[in-house]
């Protein structure tokens, strides 16, 4: 098989084996360890094409080109960057930690619940893959079919408002993306976003940015966050934060800076603040918040603006960072909810007030949140603490106030973290925490371990990514050349 | 001594074949055993729109010069043979949406039923072709009246009788809007042909003439009130609730095609000089549609009723394309036509499975648990309902991304905002329908079958929507060749 054609099954065989899924009336056991079976197969191809990956090079790779209509010069075009394939390689890891976790619970439905999963990876690293307009937006949109219903049907009490709440929101910034995206391809004659040109239109660039700031989502655009986040079933939050949020944040890369660098510049200041209301925003929410995934829900929105920061910034260090933040803040947040998911079953809640004391007789449990606990307040030595400091780097070259405002909200960060987990792991034993043990079982470990060792793996050498993003010239050479 | 044209008959040769399976089914009503009647009317009328299948698929392959035959009182071009194709698999999954689901109170009638159905696509198939005004009008009629007694076929029910009266008053009015005004086209031009109204037009330099313009406004309401576009939509909320739902399936989809596809044809060919009045008149039809499609389809609880609204909504966006008037702007009607056809039959064709096990009509309360229920319906108007809403999991999204195109192409970002809006406006009810089919178990709420036990098996229905779900899911993977026959049939109008 050769390596482009790896892009296009990366792709297709989720959607394929969802469909496979959905047909074949397999037992419980059987679909459940199909559906993972799958996603690790998924890993093992992007591992593959990580290995034939040439990072020196610039430029698009894997790439497959084919005809979808002609009419409007509209193609199914695919092909990776270097950040590319590291976005789609945190979706397919995080999938397949999340479908495990999924199977490891056992969810009801479970033909449709996995065939959506499987429906959703495939979506995702379409969104990370597309290289035509008109595909990446088909992608992007896809993504919402199959989290609202897993929201909607597997989801807590509150579902049916946060699943209104949720498609309305993203729905809305994405059809000002189609009107955008119909405005540019008709203008330049093609949807293709290689051989697209830049475009100075302002307007076009604020309706791709609205779908991207609402996916991110940045302040004021995160309305739907917290009931989304919430009422999810924890995987599925792992997934919306650690994954799908990403896909807002890429397309401001690929598409929205890339593409519209006149606007870009004219829009900084305004994207830059915006990014930091997010950040101190999200942070000091985080800090008030009552519940464990209150707290990731709302440090996952202060990433967000922290991301934007960097990539707003437009300086070598801050795209590295944010590329690197990306992929860290996906794996933290997926580890994160995914733990918190393994504290509601033990106490059915998540609730700081019924929660402490969780570390004794837990060594596991506690091990594994302290130290992704620690990863995410970025302390020094850490894969986000490289992170951010690049994105402050970058964003200290733009004017040095950013980068204040940034590491006050990295303070935020320790308070937030540290207190989520003294109010879990430490403090008076809570009245819904049991006598009995109870320590993450060798399935859970499993799903976590994973993610943490490549939280830590990222630790020992951020420049794995942040190196390896953009090829070997550096990233604001790319960026002016739109990645050509 | 009367002088006969010569006749093409080759050319009616879609509209001969129906007609003959009505008359075949007709008969089938006084010759075959009550018990056969209802296979036999089934089987005559599959063959009778497999055969229009083929002589229409034929006809579009045979007919690249476009020419009128008949005395030039028809075409024989590509638009009308693809409008045919399109009429005829309607009519198709109808027959076999119909065979299960005409109430089997109705067995002593039911060849009349399948008659009517054939004699009403004749019709249309007829209207889509036709070449002058005349034509048209004794087209629409022929359709219409097959329409109003379908309608009506419930005469027991109350609200399928008032269905067929209402239908009937107003829609007598859109046709007599429509003679009034070809009669005043005529008075101005002196021509009934469609080509020769343009000539007159020009060389007599009648553009902006008050008389020829009053009579483009009223053919252009009269074209409204078949393709139930606001604000001549009023009857089509009640008409499609009281009628039977395998009729309103068949009028959902047919009548928009062969309205939409005369429409288009009717003003590029002959008021080409207004084209500035009349795609300013559609974008404010299409507007209003949009506008009061949505919002009066946000209120609604009773399914039916709401995916009236829906309709109404979508001739909006329809209308987009027409309005834009370009070829662009055809290809993409065609193309919306076929993805919608298939997605408005098949998303009325689950109500009826759903209607037929319950006894009443389907409120999103009753709906509630059907898609765990019945999996394959569940999923299927998960699709239709995904698709109508513009996201990705069908031709609906490539379609309305045509029509925008074709709207931002003439100019008008405008619009492509308005739809874009009324696309928003429209998710929070398709949603609402999903919602109840699958996040609210029916245990919840109480409500079972009225039959009790496994539903009953509906092979043919599953056929139909299947067919349905093919061609809106197919559509998105060969928006290609889809977009190729559209364009052949496109290029045989004048541009």
């Amino acid at each position: 098989m050769t390596a482009s054609s790896l892009t296009s099954v990366l792709i297709w065989l989720p959607i394929g084996a969802a469909i496979v899924i959905w047909v074949l009336p397999l037992s419980r056991y059987a679909t459940g360890s199909l559906a993972v079976l799958v996603s690790l197969v998924e890993v093992g191809i992007w591992i593959e094409q990580a290995a034939r990956f040439d990072f020196d090079r610039g430029g698009l790779q894997f790439s497959q080109k084919g005809a979808w209509f002609e009419d409007l010069n509209v193609s199914y075009h695919v092909g990776e960057y270097g950040f590319s394939l590291w976005l789609a390689g945190l979706t397919v890891v995080a999938m397949a930690a999340c479908v495990g976790y999924g199977f490891w619970v056992g969810r009801d439905r479970p033909r449709a619940y996995f065939g959506l999963m499987l429906f959703l990876t495939g979506a995702t690293v379409g969104v990370f893959v597309a290289q035509d307009l008109l595909l990446f937006y088909a992608f992007f949109e896809a993504m919402l079919i199959p989290l609202y219903v897993l929201v909607g049907v597997w989801g807590g009490p509150g579902r049916l408002g946060a699943t209104v709440k949720f498609v309305i929101y993203t729905m809305a910034g994405s059809l000002f993306m189609l009107a955008a995206l119909i405005v540019y391809g008709l203008q330049v004659g093609t949807f293709d976003l290689v051989d697209g040109p830049a475009s100075a239109s302002r307007w076009l660039f604020l309706g791709f940015m609205f779908a991207f700031v609402i996916k991110a989502p940045l302040f004021p655009f995160h309305g739907w966050l917290p009931d989304a986040y919430r009422e999810a079933p924890p995987e599925v939050t792992a997934v919306l934060s650690g994954v799908i949020a990403k896909a807002g944040v890429y397309g401001m890369l690929r598409i929205a800076i890339a593409k519209f660098p006149e606007p870009t510049s004219y829009y900084r200041t305004l994207m830059l603040t915006l990014g930091a209301a997010t950040l101190v925003y999200g942070s000091v929410l985080a800090f008030r918040s009552p519940s464990f995934r209150g707290v990731v829900a709302y440090s996952s929105l202060a990433q967000s603006g922290l991301i934007a920061i960097g990539l707003f910034s437009g300086t070598n260090l801050g795209y590295d960072g944010a590329v690197l933040q990306m992929v860290a803040h996906g794996l933290m947040s997926a580890a994160l909810f995914l733990i918190a998911g393994t504290v509601e079953r033990r106490t059915t809640t998540d609730e700081f007030a019924l929660l402490g004391g969780m570390a004794k007789g837990r060594p596991a449990l506690a091990t594994l949140l302290l130290t992704v606990g620690v990863i995410s307040l970025a302390v020094p030595g850490s894969a986000a603490f490289a992170g951010e400091f690049l994105i402050l780097a970058g964003a200290f070259q733009r004017a040095w106030w950013w980068a204040v405002i940034g590491a006050g909200a990295m303070v935020l960060a320790a308070m937030y973290m540290l207190r989520l987990i003294s109010a879990v792991l430490h403090e008076a034993r809570g009245s819904t925490v049991g006598d009995e043990a109870m320590d993450l079982r060798p399935g859970e470990l499993a799903l976590v371990v994973p993610l943490v060792g490549i939280l830590l793996a990222l630790s020992a050498w951020p420049a794995g990514i942040a190196g390896h993003s953009f090829g070997s010239e550096p990233p604001t050479q790319s960026v002016e050349a739109q990645f050509k | 001594m009367i002088n006969t044209p010569s006749v093409d008959w080759f050319s009616i040769s879609t509209i001969l074949v129906l007609l003959g399976a009505s008359f075949v089914a007709l008969l089938g009503a006084v010759l075959v055993p009550e018990r056969a009647r209802r296979t036999f009317a089934t089987a005559v009328s599959v063959l009778g729109f497999v055969g229009g299948i083929v002589t229409s698929v034929w006809l579009y392959v045979d007919s690249a010069d476009g020419h009128r035959v008949v005395s030039d009182a028809f075409y024989r071009d590509r638009w009308m043979a693809l409008s045919q194709v399109i009429l005829c698999g309607i009519g198709l999954a109808t027959s076999l949406l119909a065979s299960e689901q005409v109430a089997r109170s109705r067995d002593e009638h039911i060849s009349e039923f399948f008659s009517l159905l054939l004699a009403s696509a004749a019709g249309m198939a007829f209207f889509v072709g036709s070449a002058n005004l005349m034509v048209m009008f004794l087209a629409l009629e022929w359709f219409s009246i097959a329409l109003y007694v379908m309608c009506a076929i419930d005469y027991d029910v109350e609200g399928s009788l008032e269905a067929g009266l209402k239908y009937l008053v107003i829609g007598s009015f859109g046709s007599a809007a429509l003679l009034f005004g070809s009669a005043l086209v005529y008075g101005a031009t002196g021509h009934l042909g469609f080509a020769e109204i343009a000539s007159a037009v020009g060389s007599q330099g009648l553009s902006g003439d008050a008389l020829l313009v009053l009579g483009l406004a009223m053919i252009i309401a009269g074209l409204g009130f078949k393709s139930s576009s606001a604000p001549f939509h009023m009857w089509t909320p009640d008409v499609y609730e009281g009628a039977p739902t395998t009729v309103t399936a068949f009028m959902s989809a047919a009548t928009k095609v062969a309205a939409f596809a005369l429409a288009f044809r009717v003003l590029r060919t002959a008021f080409p000089q207004e084209e500035h009045l009349w795609s300013w008149a559609f974008a404010g039809i299409a507007v209003a549609s949009l506008a009061i499609g949505n919002l009066a389809a946000l209120v609604q609880r009773n399914v039916k009723r709401m995916l009236a609204y829906s309709s109404i909504s979508h001739a909006g966006f329809l209308l987009i394309g027409l309005s834009a008037g370009s070829a662009l702007g055809g290809r993409a009607l065609m193309y919306y036509l076929i993805v919608y056809a298939a997605m408005a039959f098949g998303s009325f064709a689950v109500l009826a499975a759903r209607e037929r096990e319950l006894g009443v009509p389907v409120t999103l309360e009753n709906l509630a648990g059907f898609g765990w229920e019945r999996p394959f319906l569940g999923v299927a108007m998960w699709f239709f309902l995904f698709g109508f809403a513009g996201l990705p999991l069908g031709g609906g999204f490539v379609a309305k991304f045509y029509v925008f195109s074709a709207a931002y192409r003439h100019g008008w970002t405008w619009l492509v905002i308005v739809g874009v809006m009324a696309t928003l406006v429209s998710l929070y009810y398709y949603l609402a329908v999903v919602r109840s089919m699958y996040m609210r178990p029916s245990e919840e709420l109480r409500v079972a079958p009225v039959a009790g036990g496994a539903p009953p098996r509906e092979p043919l229905l599953h056929v139909a929507v299947g067919l349905a779900l093919a061609v809106s899911v197919g559509s998105l993977f060969a928006v290609e060749p889809l977009i190729d026959l559209a364009k052949h049939a496109t290029s045989s109008l004048p541009f």
